[in-house]
């Protein structure tokens, strides 16, 4: 990856009368990055995103993208950005066609039937370029907005969460699709999701936001290969199987337990010792499930929306 | 900005709201002359009867200029609804549709995009005033040919000679072109500030009865604020078919029309310049 920031955000806030929606948020994004965005429902992240693309304003902080001011080199900065927000929207009483040559005028790029059907290949809409987009599953939205995106060939693509609503191999479709311009095309591309396994899959960096504030940022590598793992043990006698743990080498390592689940603090090599123990003290394991302690923290503020 | 006004022309055009106009006129004027046709002879006669025991009256009075005169008379209060139909939507349907989006993440400047927009709503307004002279002028002097117009102001009666009354008719509709302008720009200013089409259509049709209510209604305070309001400007054309023509009052009308366009688009502008898009 390059040296050369593609995307700086400084001390970024907004809000919205009493609600602040990101709260002094700094990122940078490398040239060559595929960089991960995550964070739970309302953590910030479609905020950020449209103040990056000058949708909103932001209340306070900077934002450059290509080293240029986005408040004052505005229209140079979207010439060489594609983006999809949110959900995709297109005039429904348009072809598909209809609404990328639009779009492409639009951004003053090559807009021949050559070029609009070449990215309508690339999302696998080229056998319905002529149908009108109310008729369009979520699916075929998705594609489309993926292809708006595209059509301007631009050197950084911004996508909020643009897997939702895509079926297994839709999903399979889109990650190789970003891994392909990433690879081959050296594209720049910042990707918000809310889900971890997603990010894993093609980021090499990335952030994790909540309540608009930054938790932890860095290489995909570091952050999610940590070596301190939380191990869920199920067993068939949970007040057996504590009392053996407690009375052993392992006593202290448990760090909670339910009805019949403990949750160890554990090494990668330390699982199957654990789990060795236990059996060889007649308690029977039904089974073992490690997570990443980032995982769980992020599953934690997931499901509870903390 | 060529591109960007054919884009949204393109847009509106596209639309079948955009046709309930065409359609409404297309329809309605040729019942109306048709009623005329039927009926018209006797109409003509009530409205003259008194004149006719100091008067004879000779020619074609029931002519394609009179029936026209007469529909401009009774659309152009409900032509607005047209209007506010589509112009209401240019802004609020983005919103709707969640086109914003789309639409401002280009290279293109806000003012620019928002000029456009206007241009179109301004193109389609002026498009809708010449079917309508059209279809009412033109179908009318069809049907029933041309001759003198016969006009009734207040207690008086002014009849134009038949080559005197085209080019009244002409500046007419480019007055009326212009009152329906300034209906455009409400809606569209209107339609700035909301999500939904529907509101800025209902609302610029209640501040335009609302201000017809208020200038109908002879009581001082009324008259008094009445001067301020755009309607009491919006039926200036009828000054043409006085005699002689108050060049300086239609002047005036023009150009606080013309002020209402242009403070209602630099409004408009300002709003959207602001406007964090968040449908």
């Amino acid at each position: 990856m390059d040296n050369e920031k593609v995307i700086e955000i400084e001390d970024l806030s907004k809000q919205f009368r009493e609600v602040k929606a990101v709260d002094n948020l700094s990122l940078t994004v490398y040239k060559g990055d595929v960089f991960g965005f995550l964070g739970p429902n309302g953590a910030g992240k479609s905020t950020t995103i449209r103040m990056l693309v000058s949708l909103i304003n932001p209340t306070n902080g900077k934002i450059k993208i290509f080293g240029k001011d986005l408040k004052t080199n505005r229209i140079d900065i979207l010439k060489h950005l594609g983006a999809i927000v949110e959900k995709p929207d297109f005039y429904g009483y348009l072809s598909a066609y209809k609404n990328i040559e639009i779009l492409g005028k639009l951004s003053q790029t090559d807009v021949s039937n050559k070029r609009i059907m070449e990215v309508l290949e690339l999302v696998g809409l080229e056998k319905r370029y002529k149908s009108k987009v109310k008729t369009f599953s979520h699916g075929m939205k998705q594609r489309l907005g993926l292809a708006q995106a595209l059509l301007h060939d631009p050197d950084l693509i911004i996508l909020d969460e643009p897997t939702t609503g895509l079926d297994p191999q839709g999903m399979k479709e889109v990650r190789d699709l970003l891994l392909y311009l990433s690879n081959e095309k050296k594209k720049t591309i910042f990707i918000s999701s809310h889900i971890l396994y997603e990010i894993e899959l093609i980021a090499n960096r990335m952030i994790i936001i909540n309540k608009g504030t930054k938790v932890v940022e860095g290489y995909v590598e570091d952050l999610l290969n940590s070596n301190n793992l939380k191990v869920s043990i199920e067993v068939n006698d949970i007040e057996k199987a504590k009392a053996i743990i407690n009375s052993s080498f392992w006593n202290g390592r448990i760090e909670s337990s339910d009805s019949n689940k403990l949750i160890f603090s554990l090494t990668n090599d330390e699982i199957p010792k654990v789990n060795r123990f236990l059996v060889e003290n007649n308690i029977e394991v039904s089974a073992v499930v490690p997570t990443r302690s980032l995982e769980q923290y992020f599953l934690n503020i997931t499901e509870k929306g903390e | 900005m060529l591109t960007l006004v054919n884009i949204e022309l393109y847009k509106i055009f596209r639309k079948w709201r955009t046709y309930i106009g065409f359609i409404a006129i297309a329809v309605l004027v040729p019942i109306i002359e048709l009623a005329m046709l039927a009926e018209g002879e006797r109409s003509l006669d009530f409205m003259t009867r008194n004149l006719q025991q100091s008067f004879v009256f000779v020619g074609n009075l029931l002519n394609g200029y009179l029936i026209s005169y007469i529909i401009l008379n009774s659309l152009v209060i409900h032509i607005p609804f047209l209007i506010a139909l589509v112009a209401g939507d240019l802004l609020a349907g983005e919103a709707t549709s969640g086109t914003y989006r789309l639409l401002i993440t280009r290279p293109v400047s806000r003012f620019n995009l928002i000029t456009a927009k206007f241009f179109s709503a301004v193109i389609y307004t002026n498009v809708l005033v010449f079917w309508l002279a059209i279809v009412s002028l033109g179908l009318g002097i069809i049907i029933f040919g041309v001759g003198e117009l016969i006009v009734v102001k207040n207690s008086s009666i002014i009849i134009f000679a038949k080559y005197d009354i085209l080019w009244r008719f002409i500046l007419g509709y480019g007055i009326a072109s212009l009152s329906m302008m300034v209906v455009a720009s409400l809606a569209f200013l209107l339609s700035s500030l909301v999500e939904n089409a529907i509101g800025p259509i209902v609302t610029t049709m209640a501040i335009i009865i609302a201000f017809i209510i208020i200038s109908a209604i002879d009581i001082e305070i009324f008259q008094k604020i009445k001067p301020f309001l755009f309607t009491n400007y919006m039926n200036s054309w009828r000054m043409l078919f006085d005699d002689p023509v108050d060049i300086h009052k239609i002047l005036e009308s023009v150009v606080v029309l013309a002020g209402h366009i242009a403070v209602f688009f630099g409004v408009t502008v300002y709003i959207f310049h602001k406007k964090d898009i968040l449908t």
